[in-house]
């Protein structure tokens, strides 16, 4: 499973790979992740406060694997690959857990205060596209976003 | 803070530093709950915290609805420019009763 890499999507073929990480579903890996995801979005001429909204994105995407997708099941292997695009930058989130259904990853309402529930929020709050597919092989999840910088392309 | 029901003590004060992420949001709670169930007004001092995350946000709403239940409330201090961007994208900026510092909360307190 671990040897497992993501080919750039036939949609975004002028993507540069500029980072790929395999790490273990635990939380304690995320804050080395997060380090990753802000530099990279740097990288990608994305400003501070923007970079840190991608990171906060990537972040929530990554605890929604760590504790709904393989939850109880234990720790599994979380592959992030995150490219630079024309249009900024394209996120890719491959799990091995069993399948999501996009239509049950809803956020809650905001006015509806209570713990929980934010994480899809910010997620799509964030990033300009979102898109749950089916792993590769019909194993796991594939998760991919865009962050557009917004400058002429 | 309610003036009319608040308790009268002084409020506890909880200083978060660093991530207040999913990896510390069991310990971030504890903290909270233990301070709430103090009885007193909480004031959560955010100044050191250099990333918030949903799970911390969601310790902190745990912790002011139950403050609340009991009659006192719990407010934020110093919010740090990150969790201050989390919290205006949740909204909830309009939720906490935020303070510049210590000293400005408990006069707003008084």
């Amino acid at each position: 499973m671990t040897s497992a890499s993501f080919q750039v999507p036939a949609s975004e073929d002028t993507a540069e790979p500029l980072l790929e990480l395999h790490f273990t579903a635990c939380a304690d890996r995320l804050k080395l992740i997060r380090d990753s995801i802000r530099a990279t979005a740097r990288m990608c001429g994305f400003d501070d406060g923007t970079a840190q909204s991608i990171v906060l994105a990537v972040d929530e995407a990554c605890q929604n694997i760590i504790v709904h997708g393989y939850g109880e099941r234990g720790e599994g292997i979380v592959i992030l690959g995150l490219y630079r695009s024309d249009a900024g930058i394209l996120v890719r989130l491959r799990d091995f857990a069993p399948r999501v259904d996009p239509t049950k990853v809803k956020p809650r309402a905001l006015n509806d205060v209570r713990p929980g529930k934010l994480g899809s929020y910010f997620i799509r709050e964030i990033m300009d596209t979102v898109e749950f597919r089916p792993g590769p092989e019909g194993k796991g999840n594939l998760l991919e976003m865009t962050k557009h910088t917004g400058e002429p392309q | 803070m309610s003036k009319s029901d608040k308790p009268q003590q002084e409020p506890s004060v909880v200083r978060l530093a660093g991530s207040v992420d999913l990896e510390h949001a069991p310990d971030v709670r504890k903290m909270l709950l233990d301070a709430v169930a103090l009885g007193r007004n909480v004031l959560v001092d955010l100044s050191a915290a250099s990333y918030i995350d949903s799970s911390g946000i969601a310790c902190l709403i745990e912790a002011l609805q139950k403050a609340r239940s009991a009659g006192a409330d719990l407010g934020l201090v110093a919010v740090s420019i990150q969790a201050m961007r989390v919290l205006e994208l949740a909204r909830l900026d309009m939720v906490f009763p935020i303070h510049d510092d210590i000293a400005a909360a408990t006069a707003a307190d008084a």
